[in-house]
């Protein structure tokens, strides 16, 4: 009889590296010492000393152990196939088992679902431990947790790094830009070494240093609404960090309709806003502003100015928060909009209601998709192209000045940026005064407006506009542009 | 000789046998031998089959052992290896690790102290079967690894 013989992967070196081997036979016994006779090099592995098939080599004829047919003298028939199938064995030589050894608990095992904490976790944590209201069950849902930080800025810096410290199993961060100096006064995520690089990079390596235990991924990208459900889906609860309203109003509506809370932050010069939305069970950013406000209107951080520690205070009610709502304990500002304002040194809170009238989480809903957020925001590709065309790049404008061209150059700054930083041959009229000082201003002349990088002069322009003047130009990229393009010795701020 | 696995399939590796003390716990390495360099790809985390003395001893039954090599072939992979725990003792093969070693398979053992798992330490049987050499154990650090892709928190808790 011809039986083909399988080889498991440790013994094909012993024979020739042959996976199978066809031997003549008519017993099991008869096939394998027709094999070792073939490669000897098999034998010891195979048998033992006193020429027994050692007890941990299984034979199997087609589909069945031998052991429960005829062991070695079980017949074959043509065309039959044996299989040499380890098992394997080992373990400690004979060692009693130590005195009071028991199955650990469910902490330490994760048995329970719960990712189960290790020794030096329990160190870590040991001061959330010894809090009752946080403990060994609370220290793992917090491992457990997964929490997506919108902005790696001003407020993404506190939340990014307390909440590691804290232990969040898993945080995302979403940025895309560059960590630039002018970011280092609030931006505690990010050193001096990192400016010019992207604000994830320096993140991940600041985080990794504070908590290796810590995943963090990063999606170095602008949130939109094509990806905002892949990106904020895996997570458990969204921390809002951003500076501008069309992400604002984006994360907000993406996190109702993905039924997840959103823990709201936001800052401006020497004040700040805290708040959670949970549209399961309380109010949406929505139903407390159900419009953006203008477009130009709030001015950011780098136009209206922020006093560096604000976030810190923010972000950081913002990780409580959030902790909280991992926890499952305490009160949170679910319906509650804290206002803070550091010059005073108060803190005030505003109730909120659900609005029945909200569009994505009242009575009647109509939105039920994202939608385009630049646009309802006021800031639609249209206006775009149009403001393109009442814009004018520092180049042009230099060059334009230098053939003799008459320009009126209006800086509407404040007085106390015009100290540090000016256009040679500008003229000061802050955009607060513009109203009553547009007298001073010749119509039948170009007009160029500018601030410090476009935002304050193009309201001014469109001031203007409406006060019947028609010649008019906004400076791209402000005072910060002309410096960088054109003036290096105007300094930026 | 050497052995390499990521931070992640370590971390099974241990939760699973510090679920299985004080009994010795069990299972499968699937990966990839090239020359020299050997890879742990996956894990099967096995029960273990001996039927006494689960405190010091533990069994690999043969349809375990065809149902992780299946696995491992569907994947393109194969079975490079064994790991057990050693509960309160080193992670060092033992007598009776070396009476029933095959040759190649790469047995990695961690040692499990009170519940909680030490370092890895992987060995191969010498070619005289006269004792085990070791190799040496590299854990690759995780990068970035997306959600939806790996180890979710929310899959934490279905390690097997």
């Amino acid at each position: 009889m011809t039986a083909r013989i399988l080889l498991p992967t440790p013994l094909r070196p012993y024979a020739a590296h042959q996976p199978v081997v066809e031997v003549e036979a008519a017993t099991v016994g008869d096939a394998l010492r027709a094999l070792v006779e073939r490669h000897v090099e098999l034998r010891r592995h195979l048998y033992d000393e006193s020429g027994r098939l050692r007890r941990f080599v299984n034979i199997y004829k087609n589909e069945e152990d031998v052991r429960h047919l005829e062991r070695e003298n079980t017949p074959l028939s043509n065309g039959d196939t044996l299989t040499i199938v380890p098992s394997i064995a080992g373990g400690t030589s004979g060692a009693p088992p130590r005195p009071g050894a028991r199955k650990p608990p469910a902490w330490a095992t994760g048995e329970d679902g719960l990712p189960p904490l290790s020794q030096p976790e329990l160190l870590r944590y040991s001061r959330h431990l010894i809090l009752p209201e946080v403990g060994l069950a609370g220290q793992r849902k917090i491992k457990a947790a997964s929490v997506l930080i919108i902005g790696a800025g001003g407020l993404g810096s506190p939340l990014a790094l307390y909440l590691a410290a804290a232990g969040v199993g898993r945080l995302g961060l979403v940025d895309f830009d560059v960590v630039d100096e002018s970011n280092l006064q609030r931006q505690v995520l990010h050193g001096t070494s990192s400016v010019g690089r992207p604000k994830l990079e320096s993140a991940k390596e600041r985080l990794a240093d504070l908590n290796p235990g810590v995943s963090v991924d990063t999606y170095e990208e602008r949130l939109t609404s094509e990806n905002a459900f892949d990106v904020m889906r895996p997570y458990d609860v969204v921390v809002d960090g951003t500076d501008n309203f069309p992400t604002r109003y984006l994360v907000n509506d993406a996190c109702v309709l993905l039924g997840k809370p959103n823990v709201y932050g936001s800052i401006f010069r020497f004040e700040g806003q805290a708040s959670v939305f949970d549209a399961r069970v309380g109010p949406c950013y929505r139903c407390l502003y159900p419009d953006p406000p203008p477009p130009g209107l709030v001015p950011s951080s780098a136009e209206g100015g922020v006093l560096g520690v604000l976030p810190g205070v923010i972000g950081v009610i913002q990780g409580i928060e959030t902790l909280k709502i991992i926890l499952g304990v305490g009160e949170t500002l679910v319906g509650r909009l804290l206002l803070f304002d550091a010059l005073a040194m108060r803190f005030r809170e505003l109730t909120l209601r659900k609005d029945p009238a909200c569009p994505l989480c009242g009575e009647k809903r109509t939105i039920t998709a994202l939608i385009d957020y630049e646009q309802f925001c006021g800031i639609a590709p249209v206006d775009a192209e149009r403001d393109a065309e009442l814009e004018i790049s520092a180049h042009d404008l230099a060059a334009r000045r230098e053939r003799g061209e008459d320009i009126m150059l209006i800086d509407v700054r404040e007085p106390h940026e015009f100290e540090i930083a000016r256009i040679p041959g500008s003229i000061l009229i802050p955009l607060h005064s513009l109203p009553e000082r547009m007298s001073e201003l010749d119509s039948s002349r170009e007009i160029v407006l500018h601030c410090h990088v476009g935002q304050r002069s193009m309201r001014a322009l469109e001031m203007l506009h409406r006060a019947g003047f028609r010649k008019l130009k906004n400076l791209r990229g402000g005072i910060a542009a002309w410096s960088s393009d054109v003036d290096p010795s105007v300094p930026r701020y | 000789m050497k052995i390499t696995l990521s931070a992640r399939e370590s971390e099974r590796i241990r939760a699973h046998l510090c679920r299985a003390y004080p009994d010795e716990g069990c299972g499968v390495l699937i990966g990839r031998d090239g020359d020299g360099a050997r890879e742990i790809v996956g894990i099967v985390a096995l029960e273990n089959r001996i039927k006494d003395s689960l405190h010091n001893r533990y069994l690999v039954a043969p349809e375990q052992f065809l149902a992780a090599e299946r696995a491992a072939r569907g994947a393109g992979l194969e079975v490079i290896g064994f790991f057990h725990s050693h509960p309160d003792h080193p992670a060092r093969p033992s007598a009776f690790d070396l009476q029933h070693a095959w040759p190649y398979y790469s047995y990695l053992i961690v040692s499990v102290t009170r519940g909680e798992a030490g370092s890895a330490r992987s060995w191969r049987l010498a070619e005289d079967r006269s004792g085990f050499e070791e190799e040496t154990v590299e854990v690759l650090r995780p990068d970035a690894e997306r959600p939806g892709t790996t180890d979710r928190p929310e899959s934490r808790g279905e390690r097997e």
